[in-house]
């Protein structure tokens, strides 16, 4: 008995970042097991969804745009305007999607994380585990995007492979917040809430479909302190080739920011959820 | 430091939400290989030293040292050497019962062929062996509760928590779970369970603590218990719901050494019940039923706290 465990118990007596991370990969790998099972109906609406947007919209409604008003959009088609964008927006959902309904289950109806944290595992390492998983997922997302839009011939820049890690770091300014807010409530009448008042009116007026500058002066601000602004700017920027130094550096610097203070914000929230 | 074979060691343990005090400053210790009991009603505070003992709970006042480590400061490593049964089942019912187990023991780190081995073993014992790859689903609730056992020994833990190992199971599944439960005993694990039933804790445990209000009322094995909170005998007699009180009056002259008057029944503590229900009949009493009976925990419990164990 003791032999077998002493194997576990080595590490954990020195606390340092490796044994945290190692906790972490243990959490990772649950939610591997548990994707086996769903991880090809994703698959299939994470790559029809990019070809049916840009299909109708950015070429569709593309040809309209063209006619009235592309020198609103900086002299470039509508699909190479929408596709970036939409990429982005696509990394949003993806990552408010896994940060819902599945933590809020864990934590409240199948109560897998209450079991969890009855062996080494600590609230930190399960939140740690699932923000792998995200960003997983959000690489699947985003790579699978950006293979539609380059055959879409929307993506020309060389730069544009860049708007794979933009991407991912777009969904994960949405996810560690979410998770966050997630962990503090009790019904998912909130989390509906989430989607009404956050992932629909971000999808529709951060500059995925249109450029903020369109819109009301009142309400621009608004758009500018969005996390998906920044991310559509900046895979934009990236996919059209004209980003500078200084607008990447803004932009992923407050995505990072943001990022940063819902894992500071969820240590909390995991733990106060967990450990009463 | 504790002694080698103290695996937990309590002083003064206290657990507070806000203004309610959960667990009230309780001491007891734990031997290695001893199966020892938290005897109480709903919202004793047994749940709550459970989980203060599973390092999930910080507490709010006091000592507590589980296998000589202070569970605020080595968490993770003291949760690595324990086995937890909690209350509420919490298998993850999408998976089988084989990943279950899997998903567990890669919890505590464990290689997968060593998980592969102790599956076998372990869904032997607990008699799931043939629904191994099956959905936990639809599992019945005793067949849950063994699963929910069988995970928590998947890691080959030093102490066994059980937090009311049975409650909610009908008869039939609870007695094979404490069947179950013995065979460990006898294998030398240590448990730590909570109990509200007292047949539950007279079978099982070797030593218990009585637990009402926060408080330990009293420890003890339950044979001590039983000495020295109750008589030998119990006489049980029940009237008509009219005749209930004036039986009561009249029974206080039968030589019995505590009489408890329940709302359905009248408890005479006697050292011999058949000789206090012939000293009742010769007062006039005429039960509907009489009953004489061995004491048991309940009546312990009913004696330190004036109340029924299970309301």
């Amino acid at each position: 008995m003791a032999e077998s465990l002493a194997g576990n118990l080595v590490p954990q007596r020195v606390l340092g970042t490796r044994m945290t991370w190692s906790l972490a990969v243990r959490q990772f790998r649950f939610w591997l097991v548990n994707y086996r099972r769903t991880w090809r109906g994703t698959i299939y609406s994470t790559a029809l969804a990019p070809v049916l947007y840009l299909g109708a919209m950015g070429v569709g409604l593309g040809t309209l745009v063209k006619g009235h008003h592309a020198g609103g959009l900086g002299g470039v088609s509508y699909l190479d305007y929408l596709a970036p964008g939409l990429m982005a927006a696509t990394a949003m959902q993806t990552a408010v999607g896994e940060c819902t309904w599945p933590v809020l289950g864990s934590v409240k109806w199948l109560k897998t994380y209450q079991a969890a944290t009855a062996t080494p595992l600590r609230p930190a390492d399960l939140f740690h585990g699932h923000l792998l998983f995200v960003t997983m997922r959000l690489v699947m997302t985003s790579a699978i995007f950006l293979v539609v839009a380059l055959a879409f011939g929307a993506f020309r820049s060389p730069w544009a492979l860049a708007t794979l890690p933009a991407s991912v770091l777009t969904g994960l300014a949405f996810a560690a917040p979410v998770e966050a807010y997630t962990m503090t409530r009790e019904k998912d009448s909130a989390l509906i809430m989430i989607y009404r008042f956050g992932v629909i009116p971000l999808f529709l007026f951060s500059g995925t479909f249109f450029p903020v500058t369109q819109l009301p002066a009142v309400i621009r601000p608004l758009a500018y302190v969005t996390p998906l602004w920044h991310g559509v700017a900046l895979c934009r920027a990236l996919s059209l080739g004209t980003a500078t130094p200084a607008a990447v550096a803004s932009h992923v610097g407050y995505l990072a920011l943001i990022t940063g203070a819902g894992v500071a914000w969820g240590y909390r929230t995991y733990r106060r959820r967990l450990y009463v | 430091m504790a002694a080698p074979d103290t695996l937990i060691r309590a002083r003064g343990l206290t657990k507070r939400f806000g203004e309610l005090v959960a667990v009230d400053g309780i001491d007891f210790e734990l031997s290695r290989g001893e199966v020892f009991g938290f005897l109480g009603p709903n919202g004793a505070g047994k749940s709550s030293t459970m989980r203060m003992i599973g390092c999930v709970s910080p507490r709010s006042g006091g000592e507590l040292s589980i296998l000589g480590l202070d569970p605020d400061l080595h968490g993770p490593a003291i949760r690595a050497r324990l086995g937890v049964v909690p209350q509420e089942d919490t298998l993850d019912v999408e998976l089988t019962v084989r990943e279950n187990l899997l998903v567990y023991g890669r919890y505590f780190g464990l290689r997968r062929d060593v998980i592969r081995e102790r599956t076998a073993r372990l869904l032997d014992f607990v008699q799931l062996a043939e629904r191994a790859d099956d959905q936990v689903e639809p599992l019945s609730g005793g067949m849950k509760r063994r699963l929910t056992i069988a995970r928590s020994l998947i890691s080959e833990p030093e102490i066994l928590l059980l937090d009311e190992p049975t409650t909610g199971l009908d008869p039939q599944a609870r007695h094979v779970v404490w069947d179950r439960l013995y065979r460990l005993k006898q294998q030398g694990v240590t448990l730590v369970l909570t109990t509200h039933y007292m047949d539950e804790a007279e079978q099982l445990c070797d030593r218990l603590v009585v637990m009402d209000g926060g408080k330990i009322a009293a420890e003890g094995s339950p044979r001590d218990l039983i000495a020295r909170y109750s008589t030998p005998e119990v006489l049980e007699l029940r009237f008509d719901v009219g005749s209930h009180d004036q039986a009561a009056e009249k029974l206080a002259e039968v030589p019995a050494e505590r009489i408890e008057v329940l709302a359905d029944r009248i408890l005479l503590y006697a050292g011999n019940g058949e000789e206090a229900l012939a000293a009742a009949r010769s007062l006039g009493v005429e039960p509907l039923t009489s009953l004489v009976r061995r004491s048991t925990l309940e009546d312990v419990f009913l004696r330190l706290t004036g109340r029924r164990l299970e309301d």
